[in-house]
């Protein structure tokens, strides 16, 4: 299943439910404010850094980029994407659920 | 009826995501008409308003990121970062746009307008205010 976050984890508590009942294999994907969840060296680094194990971890380029947080200050394990990655995540699951 | 007041703006929110950074920022632009102290204060992911750096182009939105620029122009000239909020997401002063302003009394010297302060001291600005906006 496609997860995708859109709030930021420091307003939202979205990315720590959606994190929660991620199941190993899921992919993630951060967009909008939920990109500044992709962010190294914050209070709420940790609690996506583990799941890079075992969940694919996904951050929308155009929204990092409007946001001024360059690729080299995420968490590593992150891979960014552009909407063409977007839509092909979209199609690569079978669900995609929203956390809102 | 000229008597000023302090009025703070205060920003708790991210850019983009939500219409309010953009809407606070038009509304402190017009009120600087109004010839009042005023100030902006920038808190939670209110900070995040002010990172340098940011490029809408490949997602189509408005970037009124350089706007913050203009501040100094209408006499807005005190941005208070707090310091707390800026450590919890990982950012310095240097990840900021560096924000100036010319000082009329001061043989037009340029002077940084945003100021780094804790909570504690962000605490005493608020008890101090007249009026407080927030967005």
């Amino acid at each position: 299943m496609l997860h995708t976050v859109n709030k930021s984890p420091f307003e939202s508590t979205s990315l720590k439910t959606c994190l929660g009942l991620a199941q190993s294999g899921s992919d993630i994907l951060l967009i909008e404010d939920g990109v500044y969840g992709a962010l190294a060296g914050t209070i709420h680094t940790a609690m996506l850094a583990q799941a890079t194990g075992t969940i694919s971890v996904y951050a929308l380029g155009p929204d990092l980029k409007a946001r001024g947080l360059p690729e080299d200050r995420l968490i590593p394990g992150i891979k960014v994407v552009g909407y063409d990655g977007f839509v092909e995540l979209a199609c690569a699951n079978d669900k995609v659920q929203s956390w809102l | 009826m000229s008597e000023t007041k302090k009025f703070m703006y205060i920003n708790r929110r991210p850019p983009y995501g939500t219409v309010y950074p953009l809407e606070g920022l038009e509304v402190v632009l017009i009120g600087a008409a109004f010839e009042q102290e005023v100030c902006m204060v920038f808190i939670s992911d209110g900070v995040f308003q002010l990172r340098q750096g940011q490029d809408t182009i490949d997602s189509g939105m408005k970037n009124f990121s350089p706007t913050y620029r203009a501040l100094g122009d209408y006499e807005v000239t005190r941005l208070y970062v707090e310091r707390e909020s800026l450590e919890e997401r990982g950012l310095t002063e240097a990840d900021l746009m560096p924000l100036t302003w010319e000082d009329e009394d001061d043989d037009w010297a340029e002077k940084p307008s945003i100021q780094i302060v804790s909570r504690a001291q962000l605490s005493d600005l608020l008890e101090e205010q007249d009026v407080v906006f927030n967005f």
